[in-house]
């Protein structure tokens, strides 16, 4: 007869299981299988032939202006969506009345909740020649095309990652002591001053979230520089797209793969012993 | 500060607000409007191509929904049950799931399919008795797997975050009062989980219905409604996507406020 430890056992393998053979199946297979091919050879009717060579990282250089692009306009959006974001987080955490702010809130996020295609897509109305070019020339600018640059791709960038961005940080400034800010009043700080030692401090944890979310989906990124960047502007993704689906590079389209997942994994790290250090030196201020 | 805000809104707003009226457009063309007309919907409609899509993406979102639900949530208790090198693993499996962007799980997903396929095609058509063997190939199934997988996630991190601020005392009373295990799971852990568990399963929902880039890579010949959306799109577009997107919006919005009057009729009890 099983006793009632074993039978715990046996319940919680149970109920291991059938997630433990997902995540081997469909992620460690295949990510075993992308690093795998990543150093054989392209057969010559496209796919894969086995072999064992560095061809394919020593030739990443023809794909360059793909990872600059990614590694220039990713950080980029993500910055320039934290500036949009952090006053409209400040005002709803902070100023709205406070009937207003979960509706206000729910607003931000809905478009989130809403198809990411057909909302980069409305852009091309807005960017493309009947647009703000048109609205452009009536006030005498002529000449200015939007649609198809870096400027459209960072555009749709900051709107569609703007919900995931505000979330976060009114969070971290919803949680915020108001104390703090009282006191700091009551000493003669002015509110400039209060918020630079004290609001926007307290709040790096939730611009710190905000901005790897953003980030990390920016990498991998496809559908905006598709859509808004006309084959102009491309991202890794892009080029992965175009390796796999189109000239069919397989060994070379797992070597960008592969490269591009080490140099997220790398950013990620680098990001989590920063933030451990900080929260290490919260601490340490704490005791004191 | 104010106005700020509202400029914001209103960035966030009027492309959406641009796409639902042009999707009124009576005219031909998508960047002219003429008129106002409801036909672009009816034209929608009545496409087979969109409506097998539609249910396709449907078909799928509901399969993985389901499937994430039942095994990330039987992940999650099971997770809190365990310590050591086997919950560092499985922790950062997760991690490494949510992490990794949507076109590296598509194309490794693709990659390593295609090539087990070819590998058990040719033995399953030997060992086959009958006339036609089956011929395993990406499809449906291959894009629910894939999706699975990522929103499985996403639900063990949501109905984790729920069990780690659930109130023990009530399953410490129902076992003092010589309640069966399951039934303090059933009438106890059950219910107070289930609105992370309902969270969960219309997040993955969402997720699933709305990915492009995994089906893109996994879908084999199948076209889901992202999928089609797309390359009508690259063909030019027609005031009948404007109609498409203007449903599918309305269609979320629809089942975002039912599962937050769900919710808080739940939480009301």
């Amino acid at each position: 007869m099983a006793t009632e430890a074993s039978k715990g056992r046996w319940l919680t393998a149970g109920l291991l299981a059938p997630s433990s053979i997902w995540f081997l199946i469909m992620l460690v297979m295949p990510l075993v299988v992308v690093a795998i091919f990543s150093f054989g050879e392209r057969a010559p009717a496209g796919g894969y032939t086995a072999s064992f060579t560095f061809e394919q990282y020593a030739n990443l250089p023809a794909r360059l202006k793909a990872f600059q692009n990614t590694l220039t306009l990713a950080p980029l959006g993500t910055v320039l969506t934290l500036l949009v974001a952090y006053p409209l987080a400040y005002y709803l955490a902070v100023k709205a009345p406070s009937r207003w702010k979960l509706a206000l809130l729910v607003l931000v996020i809905v478009p989130f909740w809403t198809s990411l295609l057909i909302r980069t897509y409305a852009w091309i109305f807005i960017l493309g020649g009947r647009g703000i070019p048109t609205l452009l020339e009536f006030i005498g600018i002529e000449g200015v095309r939007l649609i198809n640059t870096p400027t459209a791709v960072v555009i749709g960038i900051v709107y569609i990652y703007l919900p995931l961005m505000v979330f976060p940080i009114f969070v971290s400034l919803e949680k915020l002591d108001k104390r703090l800010l009282e006191a700091s009043n009551d000493l003669g700080g002015s509110p400039f001053r209060t918020f630079l030692q004290i609001t926007l401090p307290l709040s790096i944890p939730g611009m710190a979230t905000g901005c790897m979310l953003v980030f990390i989906l920016l990498m991998g990124e496809f559908l905006i520089p598709a859509i808004l960047g006309g084959g102009k502007v491309f991202f890794i993704g892009n080029a992965l797209v175009d390796l796999f689906l189109q000239s069919r590079n397989w060994p070379f389209g797992a070597a960008v793969a592969t490269t591009l997942v080490i140099i997220m994994l790398v950013i990620v790290s680098i990001y989590m012993r920063l933030m451990m250090r900080v929260s290490a030196h919260r601490e340490d201020v704490s005791i004191m | 500060m104010r106005l700020y805000s509202i400029a914001v809104y209103l960035f966030l707003y009027i492309p959406i607000g641009i796409i639902v009226l042009f999707s009124f457009n009576a005219g031909r063309h998508a960047s002219e409007l003429k008129g106002l007309s409801v036909k672009w919907y009816g034209k929608a409609l009545d496409n087979p191509f969109v409506i097998d899509a539609l249910f396709t993406s449907l078909t799928i979102a509901f399969c993985a929904a389901t499937l994430a639900s039942i095994m990330g949530t039987s992940a999650a208790l099971a997770l809190q049950r365990i310590k050591g090198p086997l919950k560092a693993i499985f922790d950062g499996m997760i991690y490494i799931s949510i992490m990794i962007p949507g076109i590296v799980i598509g194309i490794a997903t693709l990659v390593a399919l295609v090539s087990v396929f070819d590998v058990l095609n040719p033995i399953i058509a030997d060992v086959w008795l009958g006339d036609k063997a089956p011929k395993l190939e990406l499809g449906m199934i291959s894009v629910i797997a894939a999706h699975t997988l990522f929103t499985m996630s996403l639900v063990i991190v949501i109905v984790r975050a729920r069990i780690a601020g659930m109130d023990r005392a009530l399953i410490e009373a129902s076992t003092d009062l010589y309640a069966s295990p399951w039934a303090t799971f059933r009438q106890v852990t059950l219910p107070q989980l289930a609105p992370a568990i309902l969270a969960g399963f219309l997040l993955s929902f969402t997720f699933s219905f709305d990915d492009f880039i995994i089906s893109f890579f996994v879908a084999g010949p199948n076209t889901t409604l992202p999928i089609y959306v797309f390359s009508s799109i690259r063909r030019g577009i027609t005031p009948e996507v404007n109609a498409i997107g203007a449903m599918v919006m309305g269609a979320s919005l629809l089942l975002l406020i039912v599962a937050q009057l769900l919710l808080r009729r739940d939480h009301r009890r």
